[in-house]
């Protein structure tokens, strides 16, 4: 190896510096836009700062503070909780679902694809409004409807019981990605797989059990995984509906009391928009993105063991 | 992707068996079952679509009413108020939002998909070390909640470079690519065979004219993709405007200023959801124009890989 060839070390260092050049701009943002800025966090969850006095050392005193004092930190955990057994089982059960109707609708399939998938690009600001005055317990419709039928008329977004489901609701509504994930999933399972189990007389559930759902494990698995990721992303929905439903008047720097009804809507990003923003303790703000961070690491490193297609390259 | 229009079912479940022995009551059972079984699928199929379609029809419905009426449980316009949409249009601010919107999008969309399409290809097509572990960079900071890093970042944008009340504390990082598409469109690169940039490579075309020239109209629907991605995502951005834009009114966005429309008229829910159709509207005028290129992008996501 000590004798390479002048030329071609010349040639390896035009390839080299080619490759520098295309990756510069990711390099540069990768570096000022994530490297740099994680390190800060971390500095800084153990500092005291408010944003006008010079930061001061405290040690592990905002990390104390985040998990015994911060009355909103469990409470937000445990609504992530909630909404990750919750709201991401429902979301992937809802998905297959409405994934096989469409495989199966013969008639109008386009026109149902679109009505499906539509609510899904409404914008999150938009579509939680939208759902906070069709939930409303006064004159919403929704309530409307129930009471018109005898079935019993919920708080939804005022019910510290119903904003969860709430939620949850709308979540369901904008299912659009994970139907169109889980359609092209279907319609890629060998046909031959299925006339084969129907000779042997298997009815629809055993075609669904051991036909269908073992070509779509890997689907379900990505759609479980990206799900808790996005959970702990979970940020203008719960925010605004909270906002919204509270009556508070929107950005005239009114106080909003996070989380409305009693805490069921908070998340943990919203605790780092509380504890950085609304009180500027910065210091403890850092704390609780770092746990956000290890949260999200964790989740994503299991997406990548499970789907190694992910990395996958040609040779 | 061709078979994204095509309909036909996985399931055997309706499937026409061919009878050797065409017995005529079979067949009529047979076809007995399988209008049974269209009945089912599309009577399910309505009653889906009611429940993704009647939303979008109660808040227009809404948008159109009185402001008495509104407040009413009356469920249709009477009289219909078109001109609350003129109304929420003429509030001030309105078009403020929605140019800084626009300007927002369109920036960031355009810097997103030049910025990442050389490291999607890097990425892709040139083999050095390291390459996969930045693979593993790329994708864990795509799936990193945004408020993770959020403190230094404003630190840096209002204390150090003073942009308080700016949107270009959000537009300048889109120069230096976006985790998202540069997975994407790494994704859709790794599908075109490299004979085509070796060929190239051996009619001594550069780099980076392979990539303009050859590459680039390959990948259009690709491209299509990321683009919508990205530009629906600047629309619909909620967090990143409410920290750095907040302090500036003049500097609002749709998403951010929305939320204060229903501040400013608490009680009046049909101009609420006027605001919130015209909010909504684009983006469904863009999707009908390029359905095709986003149902693919989202296939993208999930299944290619």
């Amino acid at each position: 190896m000590s004798a390479v060839h002048p030329l071609l070390r010349a040639k390896r260092r035009k390839a080299a510096l080619r490759n520098l050049a295309f990756l510069s701009p990711w390099i540069i943002g990768f570096s000022v836009f994530f490297v740099y800025p994680l390190l800060s966090t971390v500095y800084f969850s153990f500092m005291h700062y408010n944003g006008f006095n010079a930061p001061t050392w405290t040690g592990g005193k905002n990390w104390s503070y985040i998990f015994t004092q911060y009355p909103l930190f469990w409470p937000a955990l445990r609504n992530t909780l909630w909404l990750v057994v919750v709201m991401v089982t429902l979301r992937v059960i809802f998905g297959l679902g409405i994934g096989m109707l469409i495989t199966k609708i013969r008639t109008g399939a386009g026109l149902f694809r679109t009505a499906f998938y539509l609510p899904y690009l409404a914008p999150p600001v938009a579509a939680t409004m939208a759902f906070v005055f069709l939930l409303n317990p006064g004159t919403g419709p929704v309530n409307n409807i129930l009471g018109g039928i005898g079935l019993p008329t919920p708080g939804w977004f005022t019910d510290p019981h119903w904003s969860k489901p709430a939620l949850t609701t709308l979540a369901l509504w904008g299912i659009g990605d994970l139907m169109v994930i889980f359609m092209a999933a279907l319609l890629d399972v060998p046909k031959e797989q299925y006339e084969a189990a129907e000779l042997d007389g298997a009815g629809a559930w055993s075609r669904f059990r051991y036909v269908t759902l073992p070509n779509i494990s890997p689907i379900v698995m990505f759609a479980v995984v990206t799900g808790v990721i996005q959970t702990m992303q979970y940020y203008t929905q719960p925010l605004v509906a909270g906002k919204v439903a509270s009556g508070i008047i929107g950005n005239s720097g009114q106080q909003f009391e996070p989380g409305y009804p009693d805490k069921s809507t908070l998340t943990l990003p919203q605790l780092v928009y509380n504890l950085g923003f609304q009180r500027f303790d910065y210091g403890s703000a850092c704390v609780v993105a770092l746990v956000l961070f290890v949260l999200a690491m964790v989740f994503t490193a299991l997406l990548m063991r499970r789907r190694n297609g992910f990395l996958a390259a040609e040779d | 992707m061709t078979h994204m229009t095509d309909t036909t079912l996985p399931s055997g479940t309706s499937l026409p068996r061919i009878d050797r022995s065409p017995d005529p009551r079979a067949l009529k059972a047979a076809r007995r079952r399988r209008t049974l079984h269209w009945i089912g699928v599309h009577s399910l199929g309505i009653a889906a679509a009611a429940f993704f379609v009647l939303p979008f029809v109660f808040v227009v419905l809404t948008a159109l009413m009185s402001d008495n009426q509104a407040l009413t449980r009356s469920l249709w316009p009477h009289p219909f108020e078109w001109s609350n949409f003129r109304t929420v249009w003429d509030t001030p601010g309105f078009l403020t939002w929605w140019r800084n919107t626009l300007v927002y999008a369109v920036s960031g969309t355009v810097l997103t998909v030049v910025s990442s399409l050389p490291v999607a290809y890097a990425l892709a097509k040139f083999r050095f070390r390291g390459r996969n572990l930045i693979m593993v960079l790329v994708i864990s900071t795509m799936m990193l909640p945004p408020q993770v890093i959020i403190i230094p970042m404003y630190l840096f944008w209002t204390k150090q470079l003073h942009m308080d009340g700016t949107l270009w504390p959000l537009i300048i990082p889109m120069a230096f690519g976006d985790a998202f598409t540069i997975f994407l469109l790494r994704q859709f690169l790794l599908t075109i065979p490299k004979e085509y940039t070796e060929a190239a490579r051996v009619d001594g075309c550069g780099e980076l004219r392979t990539l303009l020239t050859v590459i680039v109209p390959m990948i259009r629907p690709a491209l299509a993709a990321v683009a919508l991605f990205q530009f629906f995502y600047c629309w619909n951005d909620y967090f990143g405007p409410q920290i750095y834009a907040s302090s500036n009114p003049a500097a609002w966005t749709l998403s951010y200023g929305l939320e204060s429309f229903k501040g400013a008229h608490h009680t009046n829910w049909n101009l609420t959801m006027a605001a919130t159709v015209l909010v909504m509207a684009p983006v469904i005028v863009v999707f009908f124009f390029a359905q095709k290129a986003f149902i693919e992008g989202v296939t993208l996501t999930g299944v290619k890989g």
